[in-house]
């Protein structure tokens, strides 16, 4: 028995290690491959450079280090954070929720987010060098965290702490109402339509650190929060019910799940805008390929959906060159025919 | 160390009286049926006593009210299984049973070494060690009862409550899964509430019976008294012959073709 216990945990790490090792390779490519800098094979010789105690001559210029450290890099880091917190924060939502239809927007992150973003948009009008920062994160961020937080009450109002059903119901509300909201104030305000909507299709184009040191803290926070509560995820498989039970307060537990997934999200949401599929699929694909345990779900979709989105962005920097290839259509381009792939060429449950 | 004492527990949905006042009080080792037509409130009592629903009155193990403890405390001493138990299809059996183990695991740590244990000797005990590693979609319906009822062991907990432990098994499958739960109360001291739909089995396997009718106690007591033909035409509406084997005072409970017959006809 002990020995089967250990070969389950020598197997996880088996999983770690390789999702650490993709998540890696996908990082230097990210930060390879671009329209404008050094050949592709000179970045990741100039960055084992970079590293202390190795030095190898990679023929990189300064000028063109400052391309992929100040404008591909932050890009790359970005959206890891964002990739790997909306794949995370969807394992959540889903666990919590026992339904595999649950992304992290389900209870109106996004459309909270939205609403934020067009009305910051709005105020801001075209002047935008009149702020002395850029309100559309700052905004999004507090409608999304305003957002999840009406329709938390609205569904504990009427459903007690217990049912997610009603939860869900209440964000499917909520979502429309705010959708609605930001529909009025968007028809009134015709002539920013282009700038509202490149916000809502979700981009990582023009990232900088600062975007990095705004969501890193909640990524990092969140995702150790949901990954701290593995044990508790599974619980929740058998049920409500059967979670109380076994004395788990059902209703605090599934808060402070919803919570965390809901602030990481909020915050990479209000810097890159709504990029869609990566927090409903990466965590199937991940159940798919390494079991249901989230033990490994939620490590693995973290550092999965972050190598995912970083590989998505790569297509869109060079596909339609100078102009961007909005990501959230390359991450449902690419991915759903390999999801549908893995469909059918594995069982899934529900 | 395991009485349970009942006083005065109500339960009641917006309007509705699901339990009238009940008061019982099961000894440890004790096997108390409790039967009654659909929507009687066997699934509400038993809910109470899990801690699921809100309830009046108090109910207590050995002395300590359960409405005192924490949810964590409660589960060590009550386990439940529901009727109709969520069996995720993707998860391991020994995974599952180790979810028996949550009351003993700290909110942020893993399971432990003891608990892997316990959770090895239980799969042990119910015959279903070489089910460990199978997944539990992969499993027939009596395995997977026995699983369920494995999770609700490695609980450890002196109390078991049943929720028609039997309703999805066929008559072979019932039966063993029935002696199983005789087997595991007379070494373990266990102490079974269970709500049962078969009349004939819940006479044969339990100590004592409790008839729900409405959310009232119709009658309480053996088999012998509380199975009576009159009394199951009142309370189910259902014509049976009910006979008491000579030899061993068996109960049996023979549905008949017809309407009953009810005092209140005539």
């Amino acid at each position: 028995m002990t020995d089967a216990a250990a070969d389950v945990a020598a197997r996880d790490r088996v999983w770690f290690v390789g999702g650490g090792i993709f998540l890696i390779i996908a990082l230097v490519t990210g930060a390879s491959i671009g329209p404008a800098g050094p050949d592709w094979w000179r970045v990741p010789l100039e960055l084992l450079n970079r590293l202390p105690l190795v030095a190898i001559d990679s023929g990189v210029t300064e000028a063109q280090w400052n391309i992929v450290w100040k404008i591909r890099m932050p890009r790359v880091i970005l959206g890891a954070l964002v990739g790997g917190m909306l794949s995370i924060a969807g394992a959540g939502y889903q666990g919590v929720f026992r339904n595999p239809l649950v992304d992290p927007y389900l209870l109106g992150a996004a459309s909270g987010a939205g609403l934020g973003a067009t009305i910051a948009i709005v105020v801001r009008g075209g002047a935008l060098n009149d702020w002395p920062v850029n309100p559309v994160p700052v905004i999004a961020f507090a409608f999304a965290v305003a957002t999840v937080m009406t329709t938390y009450v609205v569904g504990a109002a009427f459903g007690g702490g217990r049912t997610g059903a009603t939860l869900v119901l209440a964000g499917v509300a909520v979502v429309s109402f705010t959708s609605a909201m930001q529909t009025f104030v968007l028809r009134r305000n015709l002539d920013l339509i282009n700038e509202v909507f490149e916000w809502i299709l979700g981009s990582l184009a023009g990232a900088t650190w600062g975007d990095v040191r705004l969501s890193a803290p909640y990524v990092v926070v969140c995702s150790i929060v949901l990954i701290l509560h593995r044990r508790h995820l599974d619980v929740f498989r058998v049920g409500d019910d059967e979670a109380a039970s076994l004395g788990v307060s059902v209703g605090r537990t599934r808060l402070v799940i919803v919570v965390a997934a809901t602030l990481g999200t909020a915050a990479v949401v209000s810097v890159s805008g709504l990029i869609g599929f990566v927090g409903l699929v990466v965590p199937h694909v991940v159940r798919l390929v390494a079991g249901s345990r989230n033990k490994r779900v939620l490590p693995l979709s973290l550092m999965g959906g972050a190598a995912f989105l970083v590989l998505a962005d790569v297509p869109g920097r060079i596909l339609e060159n100078p102009a961007e290839t909005p990501i959230g259509v390359v991450t449902a381009f690419l991915g759903a025919p390999f999801f549908i792939y893995l469909l059918r060429t594995r069982r899934i449950s529900g | 160390m395991s009485r349970l004492t009942l006083s005065d527990v109500t339960v009641s949905y917006a309007e509705r009286v699901a339990v009238a006042p009940f008061s019982d009080t099961i000894e440890e080792g004790e096997w108390l049926g409790v039967i009654g037509p659909n929507g009687a409130g066997k699934s509400s009592l038993l809910r109470s006593i899990a801690g699921l629903i809100d309830h009046g009155g108090s109910i207590s193990v050995e002395g300590v009210r359960l409405d005192g403890l924490s949810d964590r405390e409660r589960a060590k001493r009550v386990a439940y299984v529901p009727q109709e138990p969520l069996i995720p299809d993707d998860m391991t059996v020994t995974d599952y049973v180790l979810l028996g183990r949550t009351p003993y695991i700290g909110y942020w740590s893993s399971e432990s070494k003891r608990d892997r244990e316990v959770v090895a000797e239980t799969l042990d005990r119910l015959r279903l060690a070489d089910f460990a590693p199978r997944l539990l979609g992969a499993l027939s319906g009596g395995e997977r009862q026995r699983v369920v009822l494995a999770r609700a062991l490695a609980q450890q907990a002196p109390i078991l409550l049943l929720d028609e432990p039997t309703s999805a098994l066929d008559i072979g499958h019932q039966q063993q899964a029935l002696e199983l739960v005789t087997e595991l109360r007379c070494t373990q001291s266990l102490t079974v509430i269970s709500a049962l739909h078969d009349l004939t089995l819940a006479g044969t396997y339990t100590d004592r019976l409790v008839m729900l009718d409405d959310g009232v106690v119709a009658a309480s007591g053996a088999a012998v008294d509380v199975l009576t033909a009159e009394r199951l035409g009142e309370v189910y509406n259902v014509c049976v012959t009910v006979e008491v084997d000579p030899d061993d005072g068996a109960v049996i409970v023979v549905p008949r073709r017809g309407f009953p017959v009810r005092p209140s006809d005539d």
